[in-house]
């Protein structure tokens, strides 16, 4: 099994450098200005983001001044709309009646496309910081809300049951039950949420009057025509994307070890 | 007698569900109203709620605003339909043909996690900012789901079903046809259904950054940055976008439920 | 120790569906006493079961406890279900799972760990306290159900079903399980199963109900050498003799 799976790590591999190769090689025959070949990428990204001196990890001012920026604002997004979803998400999986009421509401709200609610935001705080993390607390609270309200709206009912048998106070039943309970599901919308904060994060510093992030560069070299930066930030956020995914499913693996065994080999 | 029937919480008709629901709505309306009639909150942010549904309904009948909505309704359609019909069948060859999947599971997997907006202002140099810029969004945004979806449902296959089609003598493609495909149907169903929601989301960010022509983002965009802002403009675009998100979700949802009851049964989904 | 009196429960009462579970039911059952209740499937065995734990209000009679009447669920009390896969927490370990409940008493965690442990000797899983419950085969399982309810130190365990969901052999190693532990701990056993071999085997008295309304048909003392074996009890005759009597109750066509 092992050596399958290392076989087929290093197949993927050798194919991924292949198809970069490849890459170079078709963007260097034709020597479009859209299409720099990767090397040139790289080689943007390298002299924007990570030349600078050893004290700063080799990090840029360019670098300092927004990808930490973009950072930021995703992480401090993330985790008020994950706190909030969780919170009113096991509020709301504890009464079927109340999930009943707010589900109509809640269906509409998660409906509404997120960037059809940035000028909402914008009107309120103008533009700026307030805005876009709102904007981006917004947008991620529905899919861990409605995913945590419905794995706590799940939990097996001979788990309830047992829970009375031995009667458990409130707060042991909803902390060793039914948020155990849940958390498959939660960890489904977190996930979710994750990528999604990454997407509004980037859409909010596309828009007129950002002053430094990731997105805004890629803006900034737009009006410049520099397409080899516009790759760079795209690249960039590609790897961020991946790195961020991976990291939480090494987390969630941690979390939900037993959930996975529980459910057999993954197949 | 089985522990089910006696620990099953009853649930509630689904008529007192509906009315449940209807009632939440009403009190959200209610409680927006208040809010703003009361000068709880200005209402330059939050109009009461029956000035913004009269103005959804006012707009509604504006041949200006249907442009909009049209433009916006044509990109989105055309990019969920583009998108189905790429990844479905790029789905079904990654899904069953082993050797393919492991050559570009390496692309799928670097390809997937850049975010789809990041591509607006690059996409609308290469190809200006027309429909076009809209409809090659959405469906690259909108692939991802339909495609992991029909790789999962083909996954899923049951070998034994597989094994007596090919037992009575029939190939590769049919079996592909007649076996994998229909029973793969509901996860593809169900990536279309994630799809359209992002291919709303992907239609209206295209129509905000890119920033001029046609389109409700358009339009909810500019009423946002116009001095005074329209507050109930950008609330009565939303108020539709909104709906209709909700109406092509349930939509799905009640077709995946009919057309597929076999699979909800199967596993056993059924309340 | 525990009384029933006439009890009655209606699901869905007043629509024209309702279903009588139980109706008229008295019984008694003695400090120390393992009763076995049998009756055919779907005479209202669980419903009996969840009203004496207080998990379901019975609508008509009442059920006494020490003296005590039923309202709610009594805190001497301990329940085993029949599905362990569902009634055991995934996400704990085997110890956590045996431990839980003991938080409703007076003990620090110290103290709590060491009751579970013993408890999980007593059943014969030391060493499995780390483990979690989907690395144990059902039988595990269900011996660390009983071991959380033994644990607890009820004065009155209650057990639906315990061994209906495990392989033959399995079901005699947890039969003498029971019969071994309550020798151990004292403690009032009452055993809903709808097995008549077993509930000749395990208890001290087999109470057989009616099919639905359930109300007692049948209540025979079972006075076989103890301790019990499962090959020489078996082919004890008064055991021969008493299975046949339950079973013919079960059927409906006694002559008692």
């Amino acid at each position: 099994m092992r050596t399958r799976g290392m076989r087929t790590t290093v197949f993927r591999a050798l194919v991924l450098v292949v198809l970069v190769i490849a890459w170079e090689g078709v963007t260097r025959a034709a020597g479009s200005a859209f299409f720099p070949p990767p090397s040139t990428i790289l080689g943007r990204m390298h002299a924007m983001w990570f030349s600078g001196p050893v004290g700063t990890l080799f990090l840029t001012d360019a670098a300092v001044g927004n990808i930490l920026p973009s950072l930021g604002r995703m992480f401090a997004g993330f985790a008020g709309g994950a706190l909030a979803g969780v919170a009113l998400g096991l509020a709301l999986g504890l009464s079927a009646r109340a999930y009943d009421y707010l589900d109509g509401v809640l269906q509409f709200l998660r409906a509404i496309p997120p960037p059809a609610l940035v000028t909402v935001f914008l009107v309120v705080f103008g533009f700026g910081l307030r805005m876009q993390l709102a904007f981006i607390v917004f947008s991620i609270v529905w899919p861990v809300l409605l995913n945590t309200a419905d794995g706590a709206r799940s939990v097996e009912p001979l788990h309830l049951e047992t829970c009375r048998a031995f009667r458990l106070s409130r707060a042991e039943r909803l902390f060793r039950v039914v948020l155990p309970s849940a958390l498959p599901k939660m960890f489904a919308g977190l996930r979710l949420a994750l990528s999604l904060s990454l997407i509004v994060m980037v859409f909010s510093e596309l828009l007129p009057g950002t002053t430094n992030g990731i997105g805004f560069q890629i803006t900034d070299a737009y009006s410049t025509f520099d397409l080899p930066a516009m790759w760079a930030g795209i690249v960039l956020l590609g790897v961020l994307g991946y790195l961020f995914n991976e990291l939480f499913l090494v987390v969630e693996r941690r979390v939900l070890a037993w959930h996975q065994a529980a459910q057999g080999p993954p197949g | 007698m089985s522990t089910q029937t006696l620990t099953a919480r009853v649930r509630p008709a689904a008529a007192t569900r509906w009315s449940r629901r209807a009632a939440g709505v009403l009190v959200f309306a209610a409680l927006i109203e208040l809010a703003a009639r009361t000068g709880l909150v200005d209402r330059k942010f939050l109009p009461p709620a029956t000035e913004i549904v009269g103005r959804a309904v006012t707009l509604a009948f504006d041949p200006v605003f249907g442009g909009h909505a049209l433009t916006s309704l044509l990109a989105w359609a055309i990019g969920l339909g583009l998108a189905t019909l790429i990844a479905v069948p790029l789905g079904l060859l990654l899904g069953s043909v082993p050797i393919v999947d492991a050559a570009t599971r390496s692309v799928v997997e670097f390809l997937r996690p850049i975010p789809s907006v990041a591509l607006i202002p690059l996409v609308a140099l290469v190809i200006g900012t027309g429909l076009q810029l809209r409809v090659t969004l959405v469906v690259y945004a909108s692939l991802w789901p339909i495609l992991y979806n029909t790789m999962y449902g083909l996954r899923g296959v049951d070998p034994l079903a597989k094994e007596s089609l090919r037992s009575y003598g029939f190939g590769a493609a049919a079996v592909l046809l007649r076996v994998s495909l229909p029973s793969s149907a509901p996860f593809i169903t169900t990536g279309v259904r994630l799809a359209a929601g992002v291919a709303l989301i992907l239609t209206v960010s295209t129509e905000i950054v890119a920033g001029r022509g046609e389109g409700i983002g358009v339009f909810i965009f500019f009423a946002g940055i116009a001095v005074p802002a329209r507050m109930i403009d950008i609330l009565a675009g939303v108020f539709w976008v909104g709906l209709f998100g909700v109406l092509v979700n349930a939509l799905l949802v009640a077709a995946e439920r009919r057309a597929f009851r076999w699979h909800h049964v199967r596993l056993g989904e059924h309340s | 120790m525990l009384e029933i009196d006439n009890l009655s429960h209606v699901y869905g009462g007043g629509s024209p569906n309702a279903h009588h579970a139980i109706e008229g039911l008295n019984l008694s059952v003695a400090e120390g006493e393992l009763l076995c209740i049998v009756g055919p499937s779907g005479a209202g065995k669980s419903t009996l079961l969840r009203s004496i734990a207080g998990l379901i209000s019975p609508t008509g009679g009442q059920i006494r406890i020490e003296g005590n009447v039923v309202r709610q669920t009594p805190d001497n009390l301990a329940v085993v279900f029949q599905d362990y896969s569902r009634s055991l927490f995934p996400w704990m370990s085997v110890v956590d799972n045996v431990a839980l409940p003991l938080r409703r008493k007076n003990m620090d965690k110290r103290q709590r760990r060491e009751a579970a442990h013993e408890a999980l000797e007593s059943v014969g899983l030391a060493g499995a306290e780390r483990k979690y419950p989907f690395q144990l085969s059902g039988g595990m399982q269900q011996r660390v159900a009983i071991a959380r309810a033994l644990a607890y130190r009820p004065a009155l365990m209650l057990m639906d079903e315990p061994f209906g969901s495990v392989d033959a052999q399995t079901r005699e190693d947890l039969e003498d399980l029971v019969l071994k532990v309550r020798g151990h701990h004292k403690m009032t056993i009452v055993l809903i199963t709808h097995d008549i071999d077993e509930s000749v085997y395990v208890g001290d008295r087999v109470v057989v109900l009616s099919k639905a309304p359930a109300h007692v048909v049948g209540d025979l003392k079972v006075e076989l050498p103890t301790p019990r074996d499962q090959i020489s009890t078996r082919e004890h005759p008064d055991f021969v003799h008493l299975r046949a009597e339950v079973g013919r109750l079960v059927r409906g066509h006694a002559a008692v």
